[in-house]
């Protein structure tokens, strides 16, 4: 349960154990991240646990999370699958309780979803409206914020064009590839115009090619919408790639083994980065932690 | 010759071919049961065309219409309400499978002596009739709504209003026109059997009537009007459903090409 990891060099929170409960605000471990470290945290976890059932019965996911998320900041979430990953996202977008701890943003606590976040699902083909069209799918979370036809017209075409999906916006989702659904599902979420995105594993299931051009597009949207975005998947080389931090889970229930600052330059490329040194003793270094017995 | 032209000759052609037997076969008939078709459709002109057209075909269309259209309304809305409220379902339900259990055209006797031999009894024996099959549709239609999309509704903040018109019903579509089908049938024989049983008006107070007197050849053209208008009103259904769920239709066709 505890780990026993020493700190290093590029943590930037200590490691969540129990004993340190009370010393793990945010006040007392002020470890600035290399990236957005001088930017106030936007999202807030602190000792969030999450468990099911009661009395004997209840089962453990959670056990005691505490990271924070800055302003314009992208962190990605690994750990072996299982470990509860979408379970955090539930609890971070409030669609579950926490049982006990908080998620909070800008200091309020999270206790449903809140609006200024929009998530991107794990199964696109679950979460987009197979009788809409692409475009009425984009406009269909918009409806209650009553905007301007102008407006609504402009945050779609702009969202469709950041994906590339301007020549689908009539086509049914099903008549689309994977990849062109989960670019549908980020859009919609892009015409929300949220500060904060969350993705849960958004590219676990497109091949490889638009993989890439998926996270390049995430890259992208961090650059231009200077969005908080917060990634969970089990792929550390993705987490590497994307990340301004990475904050690597361990099983079972899961807790933070370590929070490792990703030192790559801001603006990334998928072969030129991928090639740095500096990214391979990363990816190294997330993975002895996932694989070390914990 | 492509596959679709030869559907068509062979849907549109054997009805014709059956048709032109049976009045081959019919015309030297003496039986005062089964009478040439010539006379049948001679007494289907004079009876259905002109003299109780709108006397008794637009008046049984028009309790049809009525009470389908009130328990389709009245089914879906209550399915809503099942599906989505705990306490209603508990209460309702053990009540829901008993009623269905009766065979819909034996409520019609009930209805006689509730309500009389008007026509409020039989839009009320259509309505309650057909109200069954669309409201179990619609609870296992929008019980069976993806969670997924549930968790889309909640994240993007949808209101109330949003969330049952524009995900649970279109969601629960396709198993609520599967609803609406059995219960435009069911309405159908509910139409028909509450005319026979007390009504003196009404396609199927017509055809029992001539049954009764001895005129046989009026009894088939009541027959074959009843079956020309439950085709006619199963097309429509059909255009209909097509249209409003081409998405249904037109995804399902992929997936099985794929």
């Amino acid at each position: 349960m505890k780990t026993s990891l020493p700190p290093t060099r590029s943590n930037s929170a200590a490691p969540a154990a129990p004993s340190r409960k009370n010393a793990m605000t945010e006040e007392q471990t002020p470890a600035p991240a290399v990236v957005a470290g001088t930017a106030p945290a936007r999202l807030d976890v602190s000792h969030l646990a999450k468990s099911y059932g009661t009395g004997d019965k209840a089962k453990t996911i959670i056990e005691d999370l505490t990271f924070t998320v800055a302003v314009g900041e992208v962190v990605c979430i690994v750990g072996p699958s299982g470990v509860g990953k979408t379970t955090l996202l539930k609890c971070l977008a409030g669609l579950h309780p926490a049982t006990s701890g908080r998620a909070s943003i800008d200091g309020r606590v999270i206790n449903g979803p809140p609006p200024e976040m929009a998530l991107v699902f794990q199964d696109y083909n679950r979460s987009l409206m197979p009788w809409l069209t692409v475009r009425k799918n984009l406009v269909l979370p918009l409806r209650h914020l009553h905007l301007s036809a102008q407006e609504l017209k402009e945050r779609c075409d702009s969202a469709l064009a950041a994906v590339g999906l301007e020549h689908a916006e009539s086509q049914y989702p099903w008549q689309l590839s994977g990849g062109m659904q989960q670019r549908v599902a980020i859009a919609r979420a892009l015409a929300y115009r949220p500060e904060i995105l969350i993705m849960d594993e958004p590219f676990a299931s497109v091949d490889a090619q638009t993989r890439f051009d998926l996270e390049d597009l995430c890259l992208k949207i961090r650059r231009d919408f200077n969005m908080t975005i917060l990634v969970v998947t089990h792929d550390i080389d993705e987490a590497v790639y994307l990340a301004d931090r990475v904050v690597v889970l361990g099983s079972k229930p899961a807790r933070v083994l370590r929070i490792v600052d990703i030192e790559l330059p801001t603006v990334r490329d998928q072969i030129s980065t991928r090639a740095l040194p500096e990214f391979a003793r990363q990816r190294t270094e997330v993975l002895s932690l996932i694989k070390r017995p914990a | 010759m492509n596959r679709k032209a030869l559907h068509w000759i062979l849907g549109a052609g054997t009805p014709v071919l059956l048709l032109a037997l049976w009045w081959i076969a019919s015309e030297q008939s003496t039986s005062a049961f089964f009478p040439p078709l010539r006379v049948i459709l001679e007494r289907f002109q004079a009876l259905w065309l002109f003299e109780h057209f709108q006397s008794d075909v637009l008046l049984s269309l028009r309790n049809l219409l009525l009470g389908y259209g009130v328990a389709s309304v009245a089914g879906i809305a209550l399915g809503f309400v099942i599906a989505l409220v705990p306490v209603a379902r508990q209460i309702l339900e053990p009540l829901i499978h008993f009623l269905r259990g009766i065979p819909p055209v034996a409520l019609v006797p009930i209805f006689i002596s509730l309500i009389g031999f008007g026509i409020e009894m039989r839009v009320a024996s259509i309505a309650l009739a057909s109200l069954f099959p669309t409201m179990i549709a619609t609870v296992d239609g929008i019980r069976s709504v993806d969670p997924g999309l549930k968790d889309v509704a909640r994240v993007y903040r949808f209101t109330t209003t949003e969330k049952t018109f524009r995900v649970y019903l279109p969601a629960a579509g396709p198993q609520i026109f599967s609803g609406l089908q059995v219960g435009l049938q069911v309405a159908f024989i509910v139409m028909i059997a509450s005319e026979m049983l007390g009504s003196s008006q009404g396609i199927g107070a017509m055809t029992i009537l001539a049954q009764q007197s001895f005129m046989t050849a009026d009894m088939w053209a009541g027959i074959l009007l009843l079956g020309v208008i439950g085709f006619a009103a199963n097309l429509i259904f059909d255009l209909i459903r097509r249209r409003v769920l081409a998405w249904y239709i037109g995804s399902r066709k992929l997936a099985r090409a794929a």
